[in-house]
């Protein structure tokens, strides 16, 4: 009898392997709040209060989102002194002139100099400025991130490979509230005469977490 | 609302802990900073989380610096951690 169910079972569902094969990476248990996520998400849809193709495009419009757009705002701020004032004032009113809209999110753009390099955290969960670096790496997210940046950033910055001067003052962000932070790294030496999307090439999103700095150029 | 503090007023962090989503990590409670900058009023996400009525609370800029947060920091003394605290959580220091 049971093999008789066992058999039907696997008639039934098209399972395109069988049960003699290694477990596929699709296999895997999920955890318990991927499957509240999951359950949620199929009650919202079930009530109708969004539809599943909402749901599928949102998704796929986070995940078309890169740090390609974080680089063009950091690389005319370069450019353009005055739009590096506006973007350090008012964050939100400056990457809109690029047509990113962050309407319920506020950002607050941090400029690295010569004494101050700035990096940022979410101590409390994974806060990220995802309309300008896409999503988050999973290492931002790892508690080992969370908790060691915020207590002894200049060793875990070191272990990225980025070594500061003792008088550089190393100030973290932690995202504990409704501001999102982006890191304007420091202009590299020998980027005289790059154009803006030459510039906007070589910033990448480590440096605009913070835990690395933008290389000169070597010709 | 008034705002009850201003840039480079001296705070402390309630040294509380009640239970409930709290966006004031446990590490800064009791610490004391400078306010940096006045965000403006956000909804207290302590009932937000909840979908209960909420009202605004002002928001601050907090600086921190390190040796005084972590009495084991290895760093600079000019290393500091800038956290964005809600009005309720904040007390004036000397």
């Amino acid at each position: 009898m049971r093999t008789h169910e066992h058999h039907h079972h696997d008639h039934d569902h098209h399972h395109d392997h069988d049960h003699h094969s290694p477990p596929q990476p699709d296999d895997k248990v999920h955890s318990y709040y991927q499957i509240l996520g999951t359950a949620v998400k199929e009650l919202l849809i079930e009530k109708g209060v969004v539809t599943a193709d909402e749901v599928r495009r949102m998704v796929e419009r986070r995940d078309s989102i890169t740090p390609a757009n974080g680089a063009k705002v950091v690389a005319r701020a370069w450019m353009d002194p005055e739009y590096r004032a506006r973007l350090l004032k008012d964050a939100n009113a400056a990457v809109k002139e690029f047509g990113i809209e962050m309407p319920t999110t506020h950002l607050v753009a941090v400029e690295n100099t010569e004494n101050l390099h700035n990096v940022v955290v979410c101590t409390l969960c994974s806060c990220y400025p995802r309309d300008l670096l896409g999503l988050p790496p999973s290492w931002y997210k790892s508690k080992a991130y969370r908790a060691r940046v915020v207590s002894e950033p200049r060793a875990v910055l070191a272990e990225f490979g980025t070594q500061l001067a003792d008088n550089v003052e190393v100030r973290v962000h932690d995202s504990t509230a409704d501001m999102r932070y982006l890191v304007v790294p420091r202009r590299p030496g020998g980027t005289d005469g790059m154009s803006e999307d030459a510039l906007a090439a070589i910033i990448t999103r480590d440096t605009m977490i913070g835990v690395a700095v933008v290389e000169p150029m070597r010709n | 609302m008034p705002q009850r503090f201003q840039e480079g007023d001296f705070v402390r962090v309630r040294d509380d802990y009640p239970i409930g989503h709290i966006r004031t990590p446990v590490y800064i409670r009791g610490k004391a900073g400078v306010v940096v900058k006045d965000f403006g009023a956000f909804g207290n996400p302590e009932t937000l989380a909840y979908c209960l009525p909420t009202e605004k609370r002002e928001l601050y800029k907090v600086r921190f610096w390190q040796q005084m947060v972590w009495p084991a920091y290895k760093g600079g003394p000019r290393d500091t951690v800038d956290l964005d605290i809600y009005e309720h959580w904040l007390e004036k220091a000397e």
